[in-house]
């Protein structure tokens, strides 16, 4: 479910890296939490990105997410299927639907991140709040 | 994700509270439902998604479950009376087995709550509420209460369920003797569905032809296995909180908490066709009166988005790029796919057509007002 080479914040969003290219999205508990999703409001490429700063936001029906960087850099790409099928967010959090790419500005930023383990162990945690 | 700019205070996910749960708690759990408390108590909030709820309403139907909401009875040689005096629409016209939309009124004309009276007999009047006022509702009412009438918080005595969509008449049809097609919208009848007996509305909170079913709770898991076996063929779904919002906005239907509260009144509501002045005087009609006169500081209006974006319960309303009211409510209207709201603005600025903007998070979008009600189901 949730890939093993990807890094995660706790306010739910992955990033992918690959050299100093960071492509980034919102995980599926977020997509899950969230509902159907309407909307996305994307950063400018060349927007300058600080680690743990909004860069958009995600609308869906029922309220407004504000997203965070999970690292510093420069986007150099904005997913540009999302402007017209927001709900791909919904279908496929982890891949076809991520977010924005960016140029990483200090990629030994992300081991400051969850790995995948982690992550889920930690939403296995905020479930159990949330049902009690 | 998730440090939300805006979500109201009664749906807050605090787990500090014991939440109520209605008889059908762990239908909705083993049904997957996502839950959240609404007012303080345990409800679903979708299912299988607002969009595709909202979808079953306007197209096929939709099972909700509704038994959180609130009601009260009041009986006696008074109770016309004391029915008459806290609320504001003229329950002297309801026949026997009709019921109207109305408001409870503080002393100020303002709201304590909206409501439906439906009368039962010439001394007997059940009124539904909304779930996290009744207490406060039935405080009020007892309060003023100087007739020949008692007053019963029947709450926990009652579940609800709503069958609301263009099918729901079929698939109910199907588990009652009682003829459906004559009670009219707005009137009510008693009778078996599924063995149970029931008290079966023509109402909703939806826009669309359906019914709401009042019955003792111990019968809720039957009838909800029931109903949702008969509308199988149908493609019934459940439906939850969300899409019950979405439809209502659509409908353009007010939501105590948002387009109403204890501050406004029904002239600014645009409500003024519930609030019957010619009728006995009732709590807050002398100022009702004087307001009518003077005219309203503010008024409720349906406004859609030239933006992609979606105005929100909260939002600033700018009028020539001066703040000039509040957005009660928005989200996007599945069904007729734009994005809509409702918002208090100047008495002046009311006309269908004219340009607004919504500052969202700082930064204006454009708006423009629209009739009231978005969406009107076809004849």
């Amino acid at each position: 479910m949730y890939p093993t080479d990807y890094r995660y914040t706790k306010q739910h969003e992955w990033v992918k890296v690959q050299g100093d290219a960071g492509t980034i999205g919102i995980t599926d508990y977020a997509q899950h939490e969230l509902g159907d999703v309407v909307f996305v409001e994307m950063p400018k490429v060349g927007a300058k990105l600080t680690a743990g700063s909004s860069f958009g936001t995600v609308e869906s029906v029922k309220a407004v997410s504000e997203i965070y960087s999970p690292v510093s850099g420069e986007v150099t790409e904005t997913n540009p299927a999302l402007a017209d099928a927001p709900e791909k967010i919904n279908t496929d959090p982890h891949n076809s639907a991520w977010l924005i790419k960016v140029k990483l500005a200090d990629p030994k930023q992300v081991s400051a991140l969850m790995d995948a383990a982690a992550y889920q162990a930690y939403i296995a945690e905020a479930a159990k709040e949330h049902s009690a | 994700m998730f440090r939300r700019f805006h979500e109201k205070s009664s749906v807050n996910t605090s787990a500090a509270v014991e939440l109520r749960k209605t008889a059908l708690n762990s239908i909705h759990r083993r049904l997957g439902a996502k839950m959240v408390n609404f007012g303080g108590w345990d409800m679903p909030l979708e299912y299988s998604g607002i969009l595709a709820e909202h979808e079953a309403v306007r197209t096929r139907a939709g099972l909700f479950d509704v038994s959180h909401m609130g009601e009260l009875e009041i009986r006696g040689p008074g109770a016309l009376q004391l029915a008459q005096w806290v609320t504001c629409n003229n329950a002297a016209k309801l026949t026997v087995g009709q019921a109207h939309y109305s408001g409870l009124m503080t002393s100020l004309g303002t709201f304590v709550d909206d409501l439906l009276v439906h009368k039962i007999s010439e001394t007997h009047y059940l009124l539904c509420v909304n779930a996290s006022n009744q207490d406060a509702d039935y405080g009020h009412i007892v309060a003023n209460n100087k007739f020949d009438a008692t007053v019963e918080n029947a709450g926990p005595r009652y579940s609800q369920l709503a069958i609301q969509g263009p099918r729901a008449k079929a698939i109910v049809q199907q588990l009652t003797p009682v003829a459906l097609d004559p009670i009219r919208y707005y009137h009510f009848t008693f009778g078996k569905v599924s063995g149970i007996d029931c008290l079966v509305a023509r109402t909703g909170y939806t826009g669309e032809d359906g019914f709401e079913i009042y019955f003792a709770p111990e019968h809720s898991e039957k009838l909800w296995n029931d109903l949702m076996h008969a509308g199988e063929s149908a493609k019934m779904i459940p439906c939850g909180l969300g899409a019950r919002n979405t439809l209502r906005l659509e409908a353009g239907m007010c939501l105590y908490g948002h387009e109403i509260d204890d501050t406004t009144t029904p002239w600014e509501a645009g409500l003024g066709w519930i609030c019957k002045m010619e009728k006995t005087p009732f709590l807050g009609s002398d100022v009702l009166a004087r307001q009518k006169e003077t005219g309203v500081p503010r008024k409720l209006v349906g406004f859609e988005m030239l933006d992609k974006r979606i105005a929100r319960d909260g939002y600033p309303v700018l009028i020539a790029g001066r703040d000039a009211g509040r957005v009660t409510s928005g989200c996007p209207a599945p069904f007729l796919k734009k994005n809509i709201g409702m918002a208090y603005v100047p008495p002046q600025s009311t006309a269908v057509g004219t340009d607004i903007e919504i500052s969202i998070r700082g930064q204006a979008a454009a708006a423009r007002i629209v009739p009231i009600p978005f969406y009107k189901r076809p004849q």
